[in-house]
């Protein structure tokens, strides 16, 4: 079977981030696979990833929570596909897979664990996991979107940003850096390829995987805030008037410490933040609504207006 | 070796328009610098060898020995050389003093996260390849109390 067949109808983790600050991201991708065809279907009764609060504490139990997920996909859904729009979730699912192949004692743990949950084990390979950038690359393809483009991006120049968490690290993604048509740990391009099939403009953005000190917004604000605010002029000095986002942590850090910037350190840039899935929703030609444009924390609704997405 | 601080001045201070070229030098050996810091916060030499010609990739190298997370900066340091290349081979082009400080840019977001992580590094962790806070304390994984 082929991915693009495979992929047809997946297994929906959304994580606890897009029922939270990224709801809108939550909205946008229903929104966007609903309108190209695509069936999700939630993880029932669904559990944190281990995010990264318990995988600081104890790995073993992050590589159990995140199984979990994985076992009730595939031993009580029947599914194959796992899609995690969540960096972090994405990210924790590949580890768990990882280490529930390499590692013997990561699956004795998560075996006791499972059979004290009162639920099947998770076994390696019984799912793959994917990214909502692979999921629409794979299913629909540049050529397919441009088929179905209704509103271009045409006119917007955009700063793809993916965030730490996408590529890193390689040993974990098997399935990039394969050559021509997979990812690229050290140059990911999928978001850029899909944005660019919906006429989009994409500049050339040397920070696309760098730090957002998503991790540190908490015990180290100001850090945080200069890192974002490092990668917020970036984006603008290489010409971008948004920048894509493709992880609830990273496009809430960026709202957020752009507020901040301007609150703490007198600095205002002014660049929108958008997640790729409501730039695609738009030029597929859903209403900035539907896909949760009111929701950001920034205010893009009029630069949607003047774009003509709206 | 100067204070982070300190690199952190000069690198805002240099007048990339000026003289890309020596701009793209001086940010260059800053950031060099800048993983000089966290080798040296690790207890190790700061190598003097190179990698695809670049001593700032042999020190980013040198500083993921033992702590992968460090890898997250990876990306950054070949884009520092990149972009010093793009400044220092093509030196007539006529975006040379955009590249600069495009240059300048990515060279302070080396020296945030390597601040940054230097300043936190107590706290353990937190990203792509985190290692447990409590590794210290021989914590057996997967006995925690929740579990």
């Amino acid at each position: 079977m082929t991915k693009k067949d495979k992929y047809q109808k997946v297994a929906y983790y959304p994580g606890c981030a897009l029922e939270g600050t990224g709801h809108s991201y939550n909205r946008s991708t229903k929104a966007v696979g609903k309108a190209l065809g695509l069936d999700l279907v939630e993880v029932k009764n669904w559990n944190c990833c281990g995010a990264m609060e318990v995988k600081n504490i104890d790995p073993k139990l992050q590589t159990y929570l995140s199984s979990r997920v994985m076992s009730v996909a595939a031993n009580e859904m029947d599914m194959d596909v796992v899609m995690a729009p969540c960096n972090g979730c994405y990210h924790n699912l590949k580890k768990a897979e990882y280490d529930l192949k390499h590692d013997p004692e990561s699956v004795d743990v998560v075996d006791k664990l499972s059979k004290k949950a009162g639920h099947k084990t998770y076994e390696s390979g019984q799912v793959e996991t994917i990214h909502a950038l692979d999921w629409i690359k794979d299913t629909i393809g540049e050529e397919g979107l441009k088929e179905r483009v209704k509103n271009s991006l045409s006119g917007i120049k955009v700063a793809n940003y993916y965030g730490c968490m996408y590529t890193r690290p390689r040993h974990i993604f098997p399935e990039k850096d394969q050559g021509p048509g997979s990812e690229s740990t050290s140059n990911p391009h999928f978001m850029d390829d899909l944005l660019a099939a919906a006429g989009a403009e994409n500049v050339e953005f040397p920070l696309k995987t760098a730090c957002c000190g998503g991790a540190h917004t908490l015990s180290d604000s100001d850090t945080s805030t200069k890192l974002v605010l490092n990668i917020l002029k970036a984006a603008k000095l290489a010409g971008a008037d948004v920048i894509a986002t493709e992880c609830p942590t990273c496009h809430s850090g960026l709202e957020m410490h752009q507020i901040r910037a301007e609150k703490v350190l007198g600095e205002t840039v002014d660049i929108k933040i958008l997640y790729f899935t409501q730039l695609l929703g738009m030029a597929l030609g859903l209403k900035p609504r539907k896909v949760g444009v009111h929701e950001n924390v920034s205010d893009s609704m009029g630069f949607v207006r003047e774009h003509g997405l709206a | 070796m100067r204070p982070l601080a300190d690199i952190e001045r000069t690198m805002t201070a240099i007048d990339v328009e000026a003289d890309p070229q020596a701009a793209a030098g001086e940010l260059l050996a800053l950031s060099e610098e800048v993983l000089e810091h966290w080798v040296t916060a690790h207890g190790r030499e700061p190598t003097d060898d190179k990698r695809e010609g670049f001593r700032l990739l042999a020190l980013h190298r040198q500083g993921t020995k033992g702590d992968p997370s460090f890898n997250a900066c990876r990306e950054t340091a070949r884009e520092i050389a990149y972009h010093y290349n793009l400044v220092t081979m093509q030196p007539e082009h006529t975006e040379t003093t955009h590249r600069a400080e495009m240059l300048r840019m990515v060279s302070n977001h080396l020296y945030l996260f390597v601040s940054g992580k230097l300043q936190v590094a107590e706290l353990g962790e937190f990203c792509c390849s985190a290692k447990p806070i409590r590794s210290a304390d021989k914590h057996e994984p997967g006995t925690s109390k929740e579990a």
